[in-house]
C-alpha cells in the first residue's frame, strides 16, 4: 500500500509526492512519454540516443553529473518501447539541487556537437556490446520485425540499424527535443522524508515557468490481427540451439493484462513452476526455459525462450514446448496452483516497496498507462482472476496463427 | 515564478552525520549468532546464513560451488520438486550463492509465512542428500550455461585475469574447463558438506521487520545441531604466479576486447584498504572518474569502463575493467596508463577530490539504506570478524584523505611494473 498526493502545475507537469519517513535518502523519477515507439521509422535508436545527450549539459549546467556527485547524489536512465525515465537518489538535505538539476534539462539542453559525436560513439559501441558482441545477442533484432509488421515495435530500442545512429545529426535531435521533452509529457515523483507542501513550493519554483508546448498526438498505426503462423531459422556462432516463440497479447491496460501475466507464472515462474519441472527437470529437454510477458503499454508479447539440452532435436523440443501449451488451454488449473500464482504476486508487490527508488519510479508508471491509485488497486485485481479467465486467455492468445518462431541454431 | 536564477546552484549540505542501526545480537543454543537488523517499512525479513564453505575449502575444482547449487534438489524429508513447491507456494525466496571464501542460504519472505517456510530451510542446511539424478541434471545444465558464459569477453577476462594475478592452482585463481563440471560425484559433495559447512562457522543476518518471536522460531529449527566432524586439513601446493606481465587472449571474431589490467593486493583489514578506496574512486569508481572522463565521455571507446578493489579472507585485488572497440583498444589501453601517471605525477585537484568524498558518502548512505542494503553491508563487515565501527572509520577516512596521500598511494601502489595486463579478443 502506497500512500501518495498529486498535483499538476498550470504547464500540464504532474507531479507525485510519496512520504517515507524511514530513510535519510530522496529519490527523483521524471518520466518522459516518449519512447521507440514514437520514432521514424528511417530514425530509430534517436530515444535512446537522446537519454544519452540528455546528460551532455543544459543551458545553465554544463555537466549533469557533477553537482549531483558534489551533493552525494547518483543516477542512471532507461529507455524503452514506451517510456524513457530518468531517476536519482540523494540526500533528503540536498534535494532542491535535483529540481535544479532536472528543471534545466526540461528547459534547454545544450546540444553540443562535441557531445553528439561521442554520445553516438558510446551508443555504437553498446550496440556491439549488448546485441553483437554476446552470443544470442541479436534475438530481438531477429524476433521484433518477425511479430510485427506495422507497429514500431518491430524495431528494437537500440535502433533497426547502426547506420540510423551514425547519421544522426544534430538538427534531428533538437526536433526531437521540442517534440518530447515539455512539461505537459512528464510525470515527475518525489519519494522520500518530504512533505507535500515543500515539494509544492519547490515544483512550482523550478518548473513552473517551463512553457508548455502542444502534446504529441500519438497516431500509431496499429497491427493487423495476425492471420497465419512465422517462422525464422537462423545460424549462428553459438553454443546451443535455442527457440523463441512470440504471441501477440492484450495491452497494458486491458483488463485480460492480469489474467495472461499469472498464465506465465504458472508456467514459468519459480522451480515448481510448469515448464522448470516438466521440460527441464522430467524430460530434460532444455537447460534453460522461461515465459514471460513484454509489459508494453499497446498490445505487447507472451514470450516463450528455451535452451536446448545438446542431442535434443528442435522437432522434439518444440512439441514438448507445445504440449505444455496445448495443456493449458485445455485443462483448467487447481486451486493449490492457482493461490501459489497469487501468494507469488502478493510477496512481489510487498518486496516492490522496500526501496524508495522502486516506488518513485512505478509511481510515475501507473500514472503514465493510467492512474497512480492503480498501483494499489493491482492486487486485488490479481486476487480476482479466475481458473475460467485463465482458460479463456490461455486459448485466445496459445492460438498457432497468432505465433512467431525463431529457431535460432548453432552453426 | 521569473524570478528564479538558474545560473545559481541551490546550497547543498554535506553529508555529514550517519546514523547506524547497530543490530542487536542473540545466539542460538548452539552458539550461531544472529544479528537482527530492524529496519525499513515493509513485512518482510531476509535472513542470510553465512558459511566458510567457498571455494578456498575444495580439494576438486567446482566441488563448493556444486555442494552449495545442490543444498534444495533434494533432502532426507523432501525432493527437489516438494521443496520447490513449498518454497513458491508462500512466495519466499530460497537463494543458494557461494564465492571464493564463503557460502551463503538466503531466504527472503513475507513474515506471515515465516513458520511455514523456515523447516524446509532446515532440511536443506543440515539434511541434504545431493541425489544423483539431480546433479546429473545440474551438472549438464550449469555445464551448458558454463559454455554459453565461456563465449562472452567480459567473463573469459575476469577468470583469465584472476588465473593470471593468483596463479594456476590457487584456489583464487583456478581456471573452469568444461569437462571439470563432468568429474563432479555426488560423493564429494556429500563430503565437502559435511567437512565444511558447520555449526560453529554459522552466522545469521536478519533484516527487516524482525518478529517477536524469531529468536524462538530460529531456535527451534537450527539450535540443536551440532558439528559431527572436523575440517579436512587442504594439503595447499600454490605455485605463484608467473612473470609474464602482458598477456593477450585469443577469442576470434571479437567487435571488442574484453581487458583487465591491475594487480594482486590484500583484503580490508589492511591499514590502506579505505584510503585506497578513495583513490580507487578517482580512478574509476564512479560516472565523473578519470576513465570514465577520457575514455568514454571524451573518446567515446567504450560504454563503460571502471575500477574496484576487491577483498578477500586470504588477499584481494585491485582491477581495471571495460569493453572496447577492438580497432580502439591500444589506445584505450594506452590512455589508462596515462591516467595512473598523472595520478601518480600531479596532486588531484581540491575540487574534485571533494566531489569524490562527497559522492563516496552519498553511495555510503545509499549502502546503509533498507533493509537488502544494510544486510549486504553487515555481511561484509561480519565476514572478517568486524562490526560497524569499520564503518565510522571508513566515513572518517574519506572526509580526512588528502591530495598528498592519494598521490603517494598511487606511487606505491599503481607502479607500471607491478601491474598485469590481460586482453581478450581478436
Amino acid at each position: 500500500m502506497i500512500d501518495f498526493d498529486k498535483f499538476e502545475l498550470n504547464n500540464g507537469l504532474k507531479v507525485i509526492v510519496h512520504q517515507d519517513t524511514s530513510t535519510p535518502i530522496v529519490a527523483m523519477n521524471i518520466l518522459y512519454d516518449v519512447g521507440s515507439r514514437d520514432e521514424d521509422p528511417d530514425k530509430t535508436g534517436f530515444a535512446h540516443l537522446f537519454e544519452h545527450l540528455m546528460f551532455g549539459g543544459s543551458e545553465n549546467i554544463p555537466k549533469y553529473d557533477v553537482p549531483l556527485e558534489n551533493a552525494g547524489g547518483e543516477n542512471n536512465a532507461f529507455t524503452n518501447n514506451d517510456i524513457t525515465n530518468y531517476y536519482l537518489t540523494i540526500p533528503k538535505q540536498n534535494m532542491e539541487l535535483a529540481f535544479w538539476l532536472e528543471s534545466d534539462r526540461m528547459l534547454q539542453l545544450a546540444f553540443s556537437e562535441k557531445s553528439l559525436e561521442v554520445q553516438r560513439n558510446v551508443v555504437i559501441e553498446e550496440f556491439k556490446q549488448s546485441y553483437l558482441n554476446q552470443p544470442y545477442g541479436d534475438i530481438w533484432l531477429l524476433l521484433r520485425p518477425l511479430a510485427y509488421k506495422l507497429h514500431p515495435y518491430q524495431w528494437t530500442t537500440i535502433g533497426k540499424d547502426i547506420s540510423h545512429i551514425e547519421n544522426a545529426t544534430r538538427k534531428d535531435v533538437k526536433a526531437f527535443y521540442r517534440k518530447f521533452y515539455n512539461p505537459n509529457n512528464a510525470i515527475l515523483t518525489v519519494a522520500g522524508d518530504i512533505e507535500l507542501k515543500e515539494i509544492e513550493k519547490l515544483a512550482q519554483k523550478w518548473f513552473g515557468s517551463i512553457e508548455s508546448f502542444p502534446k504529441h498526438e500519438r497516431n500509431l498505426p496499429l497491427e493487423p490481427k495476425q492471420l497465419e503462423q512465422r517462422h525464422l531459422r537462423v545460424k549462428r556462432n553459438v553454443p546451443f540451439d535455442s527457440i523463441y516463440k512470440a504471441y501477440h497479447m492484450c495491452k497494458r491496460t486491458d483488463e485480460d493484462y492480469y489474467t495472461t501475466d499469472l498464465i506465465s507464472d504458472i508456467l514459468s515462474n519459480g522451480n515448481s513452476s510448469r515448464l522448470h519441472s516438466k521440460l527441464v527437470k522430467e524430460k530434460r529437454l532444455f537447460s534453460k526455459i522461461n515465459a514471460y510477458i513484454s509489459g508494453d503499454i499497446d498490445n505487447g508479447l507472451f514470450i516463450f525462450t528455451g535452451k536446448l539440452v545438446k542431442g535434443v532435436s528442435m522437432e522434439e523440443a518444440e512439441e514438448a514446448l507445445n504440449d505444455e501449451i496445448e495443456n493449458i488451454k485445455l485443462h483448467e488449473i487447481n486451486g493449490i496452483e492457482l493461490e501459489k500464482v497469487k501468494n507469488k504476486i502478493e510477496s512481489t508487490i510487498e518486496f516492490s516497496e522496500v526501496n524508495v527508488l522502486d516506488k518513485a519510479m512505478n509511481l510515475a508508471y501507473f500514472e503514465l498507462i493510467s492512474d497512480a491509485d492503480l498501483i494499489n488497486e493491482e492486487i486485488s485485481i490479481y486476487n480476482n482472476v479466475s481458473k475460467q479467465n485463465i482458460i479463456k486467455v490461455a486459448n485466445e492468445v496459445f492460438n498457432n496463427n497468432n505465433c512467431s518462431t525463431l529457431y535460432y541454431l548453432a552453426n | 515564478m521569473k524570478g528564479i536564477n538558474r545560473n545559481i546552484q541551490p546550497n547543498i549540505n554535506l553529508v555529514d552525520r550517519i546514523d547506524f542501526n547497530q543490530p542487536e545480537i542473540s545466539t542460538l543454543d548452539n552458539g550461531i549468532p544472529v544479528y537482527q537488523l530492524q529496519t525499513g517499512t515493509q513485512d518482510i525479513v531476509k535472513l542470510e546464513f553465512i558459511f566458510e564453505a567457498g571455494n578456498w575449502f575444495e580439494e576438486k575444482k567446482l566441488v563448493a560451488w556444486f555442494t552449495n547449487k545442490m543444498l534444495k534438489e533434494g533432502t532426507r524429508k523432501y525432493s527437489a520438486g516438494q521443496i520447490a513447491e513449498k518454497i513458491d507456494y508462500y512466495g519466499a525466496h530460497l537463494e543458494l550463492t557461494s564465492d571464493k571464501d564463503m557460502a551463503y542460504v538466503t531466504l527472503y519472505t513475507l513474515n506471515k509465512h515465516l513458520s511455514d517456510v523456515l523447516p524446509v530451510v532446515e532440511e536443506v542446511l543440515f539434511h541434504p542428500t545431493f541425489p544423483e539424478n539431480e546433479l546429473a541434471i545440474k551438472i549438464q545444465n550449469k555445464k551448458q550455461e558454463y559454455i554459453v558464459n565461456s563465449e562472452k569477453v567480459r567473463n573469459l577476462a575476469r577468470w583469465k585475469f584472476n588465473e593470471l594475478i593468483f596463479g594456476e592452482t590457487h584456489p583464487y585463481g583456478r581456471f573452469i574447463n568444461p569437462d571439470d563440471y563432468n568429474a563432479v560425484y555426488q560423493d564429494d559433495l556429500i563430503d565437502f558438506h559435511q567437512h565444511n559447512y558447520f555449526v560453529k562457522d554459522c552466522k545469521i543476518i536478519a533484516a527487516g521487520k524482525i518478529r517477536k518471536d524469531l529468536l524462538p522460531i530460529l531456535n527451534n529449527c537450527f539450535g540443536t545441531y551440532s558439528d559431527q566432524f572436523e575440517r579436512n586439513t587442504n594439503n595447499r601446493n600454490l605455485i605463484e604466479p608467473g612473470n609474464l606481465h602482458i598477456v593477450h587472449f585469443i577469442k576470434e571474431n571479437a567487435l571488442q576486447s574484453a581487458i583487465r589490467i591491475g594487480k594482486k593486493l590484500f583484503n580490508k583489514k589492511h591499514p590502506d584498504f579505505l584510503k585506497l578506496n578513495v583513490l580507487n574512486t578517482i580512478i574509476g569508481g564512479y560516472f565523473g572518474s578519470r576513465l570514465m572522463t577520457n575514455i568514454r565521455e571524451d573518446k567515446g571507446y567504450t560504454y563503460g569502463i571502471g575500477s574496484a578493489i576487491v577483498s578477500m579472507q586470504h588477499s584481494g585485488y585491485f582491477f581495471i575493467a571495460s569493453e572496447i572497440g577492438t580497432e580502439v583498444t591500444q589506445n584505450a589501453i594506452d590512455e589508462i596508463y596515462r591516467e595512473i601517471d598523472v595520478l601518480q605525477n600531479e596532486k588531484v585537484p581540491e575540487s574534485e577530490l571533494n566531489l569524490v568524498k562527497n559522492y563516496m558518502l552519498g553511495s555510503f548512505l545509499r549502502s546503509i539504506d533498507g533493509p537488502f542494503a544494510l544486510s549486504e553491508s553487515f555481511k561484509g563487515l561480519v565476514e572478517y570478524g568486524l562490526d560497524f565501527n569499520y564503518l565510522k572509520s571508513f566515513v572518517n577516512i574519506v572526509k580526512q584523505t588528502n591530495a598528498d596521500e592519494i598521490q603517494l598511494l598511487a606511487q606505491r601502489y599503481l607502479d607500471r611494473n607491478s601491474l598485469f595486463e590481460l586482453k581478450v579478443g581478436s
